[in-house]
């Protein structure tokens, strides 16, 4: 299926491929550590430098990650986080910017528990440009993938070190937006890869697709963000901001003065890996 | 994705999964991109040692000469008379080497592994049954293993772990979410993401990403083929009801799959109610819970309004997770099983009447149906033949019961 719409997905890389330079893609999980602070980090990260915005849609079991977006999935339930909330935030940030792309990333059933129709559309209309969902390989296509480019959100497809050459057809097939190259076989925030190897698995990718490619898992300081930069079309960081969310927390396990000040200063030294 | 369909036969129930794995609407492959090729490879190799008799005679030859199948069928005399209905046969698969029927499908996983070339296996366990049973056959094929378990099963399930660490397996604690078994899988699988390469993921029940499944059950199937042939034997006729546990559901699916078409049977699996399913504290997905989708499938999984999943509660360490395999969700909502539950009393305390009358100790899982039938049998004539699948022994639980009813182990009673 060729995709007919067009997002600020698109119309970002568009603008990144016409400044010459990668993407910073940020990734923080929706209510961590509460959903006001949440709402100041979203809100921020723009200004800070991110390109295009990752929201995590938090779940009991988030069977790809690590141990800190597995705590802060978990800081996001505890304080009362829930989808109808996520969403929200998403709608409450496209008052004052309608022009970065916003991803929601998580696992399918918070979002079959939701009901998929009322999903899209609540999400559509929240202001949403597309879905990255772990567990829904393009072998489940007709659960969301298919259904959500009916709305006119792009479904983002996952690639990994282990995705064939004869494997991509089937997964490309109806990507859109961008293609999410998992760097290392691994779960997030863990392992680093080299970026010879990165670069080779993008080239098999471009062989097949003309999407822009972003690179993610395993890049964590300014410095990956600049090398992972001059062979992709966006970077992923995900982990080490939400590690800096934790480590912004009081004794209490709610929110410091100084979290969101941090964060923020974080994405701004890791965005500029991506403008250097 | 080209798609080969398998034709439908509306007579038999025998045939399902379907070639993406779905029973109905459950089942699928809900796994991401990473292992997703491992998945698939997992299913060719699958298939293929299905139609390798060399396969088949490999896993009998186990069966036979390392777990002692086939395990008998017991007639409970003194368990029936006190009950005073119908009859009841115990499927001893107790018996096995190991001590439950986790064994079988260790042996099928196992074998399939070293034809995939396979140098590593990883497992998740809540009992710790399947740990104990996948760290035997790694000890017999000299494969280094790693298990995923609770560290609030590690705690109840003390002379197990010691056993896989004997075995040579390494036991490692699994300290997120509920320290249970569903966090022992969502580990195991993140093992599983991080070690492609040679790493084979032997799930111990029937549920997961197919083909695990389908294969899963197949190698259980082993027990109610058994069945089919010892109750004939004996009786001159097939059961009229079979009774199971259920926690995945890989000792009921493997008694009952082969009886699925003899409509005349029924088959009745026991979930575990825990304190109650009215205190929520308790591990009955199909009474209780909704479908979803965790850990590769869809299925009924006990989740809160916005789709997060649950905390499990059972005495019982072996049913102690949210979900169940999707061959049961589908066998639920079409009718052919019936699905029960009983509480953490009621199964201490059929626990307890099965030592005392029968001499056999069954493990906490198994005293759940025992628990079912205790209820059952007195309503049935005397004709009715039940046939329990005793899956698993209860030495394991001897702490936990005798924590349970104020005593302490070593004290003089």
């Amino acid at each position: 299926m060729s995709v007919k719409f067009e997002t600020r997905i698109d119309e970002t890389f568009r603008n990144l491929k016409a400044q010459g330079r990668a993407g910073f893609v940020a990734f923080i999980t929706a209510g961590d550590p509460d959903l006001e602070t949440s709402i100041q980090i979203l809100k921020g990260l723009p200004q800070a430098g991110a390109d295009v915005i990752e929201l995590g849609m938090p779940f009991s079991d988030p069977m790809a990650d690590g141990p800190a977006i597995q705590a802060s999935s978990l800081r996001a339930l505890n304080a009362g986080q829930t989808m109808i909330k996520t969403l929200g935030m998403v709608a409450d940030f496209r008052v004052s910017n309608s022009t970065t792309p916003i991803v929601l990333m998580g696992y399918y059933n918070p979002i079959y528990s939701y009901g998929v129709e009322k999903f899209l559309n609540d999400a559509k209309k929240a202001g949403v440009d597309g879905l990255i969902i772990v567990d829904l390989p393009p072998e489940e296509e007709a659960e969301l993938c298919l259904p959500a480019l009916n709305v006119g959100i792009n479904f983002i497809y996952l690639t990994a070190p282990t995705t064939t050459d004869e494997r991509l057809p089937a997964v490309l097939r109806h990507a859109s937006g961008f293609v999410y190259y998992v760097s290392i076989t691994g779960i997030t925030g863990t392992k680093k890869a080299a970026i010879g190897d990165i670069e080779k698995s993008l080239a098999r990718i471009r062989a097949q697709s003309g999407l822009p490619i972003a690179v993610g898992f395993g890049i964590s300081t300014p410095q990956d963000v600049a090398d992972v930069a001059g062979v992709a079309d966006g970077v992923v960081v995900g982990s080490a901001l939400v590690k800096t969310i934790e480590a912004g927390l009081e004794n209490d396990g709610k929110s410091g003065p100084n979290l969101v000040k941090d964060v923020l200063s974080l994405a701004g030294e890791l965005a500029a890996g991506v403008r250097k | 994705m080209s798609k080969t369909i398998k034709p439908v036969n509306p007579n038999t129930l025998r045939t399902a999964p379907d070639d993406d794995g779905h029973f109905g609407i459950f089942g699928g492959r809900f796994v991401a991109e990473t292992l997703m090729p491992l998945i698939l490879d997992v299913e060719k190799a699958y298939s293929d040692a299905k139609a390798d008799p060399e396969f088949a005679k490999a896993v009998a030859y186990y069966f036979a000469q390392y777990v002692g199948r086939p395990s008998p069928l017991y007639f409970a005399e003194r368990l029936t008379k006190q009950l005073g209905g119908a009859k009841i046969y115990l499927k001893r698969e107790d018996l096995n080497h190991t001590g439950a029927h986790k064994v079988n499908n260790c042996i099928g996983q196992i074998l399939l592994a070293r034809r995939m070339g396979k140098g590593r296996i990883i497992a998740e366990t809540g009992a710790g049954q399947h740990g104990v049973a996948t760290a035997t056959v790694c000890a017999l094929f000299d494969i280094p293993c790693t298990i995923y378990m609770g560290s609030k099963d590690i705690e109840r399930q003390a002379p197990n772990v010691y056993r896989m660490q004997m075995l040579g397996a390494e036991v490692k604690p699994v300290t997120v979410g509920s320290n249970s078994l569903k966090d022992a899988m969502n580990e195991a699988m993140r093992d599983w993401v991080a070690n492609v390469e040679d790493t084979y993921y032997l799930i111990g029940t029937a549920a997961g990403p197919h083909p695990y499944p389908e294969m899963v059950r197949d190698f259980q199937c082993v027990i109610g083929n058994e069945v089919r042939d010892q109750i004939i034997q004996g009786e001159g006729r097939l059961p009229d009801t079979l009774v199971a546990c259920i926690g995945g559901g890989s000792n009921a699916l493997g008694l009952f799959h082969p009886f699925l078409d003899d409509a005349d049977i029924r088959m009745i699996a026991v979930e575990a109610a825990g304190k109650g399913i009215e205190t929520g504290l308790h591990a009955a997905s199909l009474s209780a819970g909704r479908p979803g989708v965790l850990h590769g499938n869809r299925t009924y999984l006990l989740q809160d309004d916005d789709g997060q999943i649950k905390e499990a509660h059972s005495i019982s360490a072996g049913l102690d997770y949210p979900g169940i395999g999707p061959e049961h969700s589908w066998l639920h909502d079409i009718g052919r099983a019936e699905y029960v539950s009983v509480t953490d009393d009621e199964a201490i305390n059929a626990f307890k009447l099965l030592t005392k009358l029968e001499g056999i100790i069954p493990a906490l899982e198994s005293a759940h149906a025992i628990a079912h039938v205790i209820k059952l049998a007195p309503t049935l004539a005397k004709e009715n033949i039940i046939v329990i699948n005793l899956s698993g022994r209860g030495d394991k639980d001897l702490a936990t019961v005798a924590a349970h009813s104020g005593e302490k182990l070593g004290g003089v009673l």
